[in-house]
């Protein structure tokens, strides 16, 4: 199971050095969504206060949203994704694979991130480096453990592309309010841990949530 | 005389009856008076939400444990019960919010679950609309997410401090406040069942004229 895994994982990566396509694109979409909003927000010089977590997590959701449904739309044109479950080993292992594919993706987007929504929103959220990363991760993981699932689910679909969010924003809401939460508070002047570890909480058991029902869900739904 | 005619007259004149004559006899409560009454529909109404998304879901994990089409008539009358409810819910909340709170909207966990609650259940039949043919499968997967936010409105009151009342208010009702509470519940209870079953009455109806159809074609 673990080397099913680590297979799709290596498969996907492989892919994504030789072509660099997914990459490219996501960041490049993560970085104009940033200055999409930089030019909405920031207004005479300064950003309206608080506001850079906010647009920090729109931001990962958007590139998520469009690198999900690219990794499976890649799968569909070469017609791989027939092979792909055809593959001798349990569905969720190639859930898994692709979730930890997207998750590595998307943890290479939020690397230039953070850094740039940090700049151009006057926000503190590299004071506490260790907490961020541990929020931004916990919250991608959910983000993206719910949207592999949809993707995959939704690869067959007639209008996909307009569906992926339509399914996937309401669901994970719950997600965006406590890492945006965390982030809010990573970035007061007057750090409290309890708030923070709080809300890192409640992110986790959300990923629990979802990663068991993810689970569940994946066989059935993918099976013809 | 249709089958369902009897029920159907019950449940409206049940529903009929609960507001000039259930509701109007109800006492006033003390300090918010007459926007209060709006709760004897507000409550009934987001319980068959949340009772409907439950029977969506659980309807949804025996159609992808069995392939039964029948389940699938179910969650989908549920889901569609669970549109219907949920926007009750959500137009009779803000009015009573608007005297009792001062405000129409707040974005406390329980109204924020509730609005997410609903939105899955519109987002699971807009995916059956648009999705094309297989789409109820995912549908279901959705499904089951959409039941998983259930248990979190619930608690959501009573675990975060919101201003929403919390479900202990209930139970403390003194019996002239509870009787057309419980007289609201029953009647929006069974117009419920009713509007699931003839809900799932036109879609069993709609599966077998689509089979008649197709061997139509074959004969041919």
């Amino acid at each position: 199971m673990i080397r099913a895994v680590w297979l799709i994982v290596r498969k996907d990566v492989t892919v994504e050095v030789r072509s660099r396509e997914l990459a490219y694109t996501t960041v490049f979409f993560a970085i104009s969504c940033v200055l999409v909003f930089a030019f909405s927000l920031v207004q005479e010089g300064r950003a309206a206060p608080g506001v850079g977590p906010g647009v920090l997590w729109m931001a990962i959701m958007f590139a998520g949203n469009l690198a999900l449904g690219r990794t499976f739309e890649r799968e569909r044109q070469s017609e791989t994704l027939r092979a792909l479950m055809l593959v001798p080993a349990p569905r969720p292992a190639v859930y898994l694979g692709k979730l930890a594919g997207i998750v590595v993706l998307l943890t290479l987007t939020e690397i230039v991130l953070v850094p740039l929504v940090a700049l151009l929103f006057q926000a503190e959220l590299l004071s506490h480096p260790f907490w961020l990363a541990a929020v931004v991760l916990a919250g991608t993981f959910g983000f993206a453990s719910v949207g592999t699932l949809f993707a995959a689910m939704l690869v067959r679909a007639r209008s996909r592309d307009v569906l992926l969010p339509v399914l996937l924003y309401p669901i994970t809401v719950p997600v965006l309010i406590a890492g945006v939460r965390a982030t809010v508070a990573i970035a007061q002047p007057d750090f409290d841990a309890d708030i923070v570890r709080f809300w890192f909480a409640l992110l986790v058991a959300f990923d629990v949530v979802f990663l068991t029902l993810a689970l569940w869900t994946f066989e059935p739904v993918m099976t013809d | 005389m249709p089958k369902w005619f009897q029920p159907a007259t019950l449940v409206c004149g049940l529903m009929f009856a609960a507001t000039p004559f259930v509701i109007a006899s109800a006492p006033y409560e003390s300090t918010m008076g007459l926007v209060q009454k709006v709760f004897y529909y507000h409550m009934p109404s987001a319980w068959m939400f949340l009772g409907s998304s439950i029977v969506c879901g659980i309807a949804s994990v025996r159609f992808l444990a069995s392939g039964d089409a029948r389940h699938d008539r179910t969650a989908l009358a549920a889901a569609e019960m669970a549109v219907l409810f949920g926007l009750l819910t959500l137009v009779t909340g803000p009015l009573w919010a608007r005297k009792a709170w001062g405000t129409w909207w707040v974005w406390d966990a329980r109204v924020t679950s509730s609005l997410v609650g609903w939105m899955i259940a519109w987002a699971y039949l807009i995916l059956r609309q648009y999705g094309g043919p297989g789409s109820e499968k995912l549908a279901a997967g959705l499904a089951l997410f959409g039941m998983a936010n259930v248990p979190f409105i619930y608690i959501s009151v009573n675990y975060w401090r919101t201003i929403h009342p919390a479900t202990t208010v209930v139970p403390k009702l003194p019996f002239s406040m509870g009787f057309p509470l419980i007289f609201c519940l029953a009647a929006f209870t069974l117009l419920l069942v009713l509007l699931m079953k003839l809900r799932m009455r036109v879609a069993e109806q709609q599966s077998r004229l689509d089979s008649l159809y197709l061997s139509l074609d074959e004969q041919r």
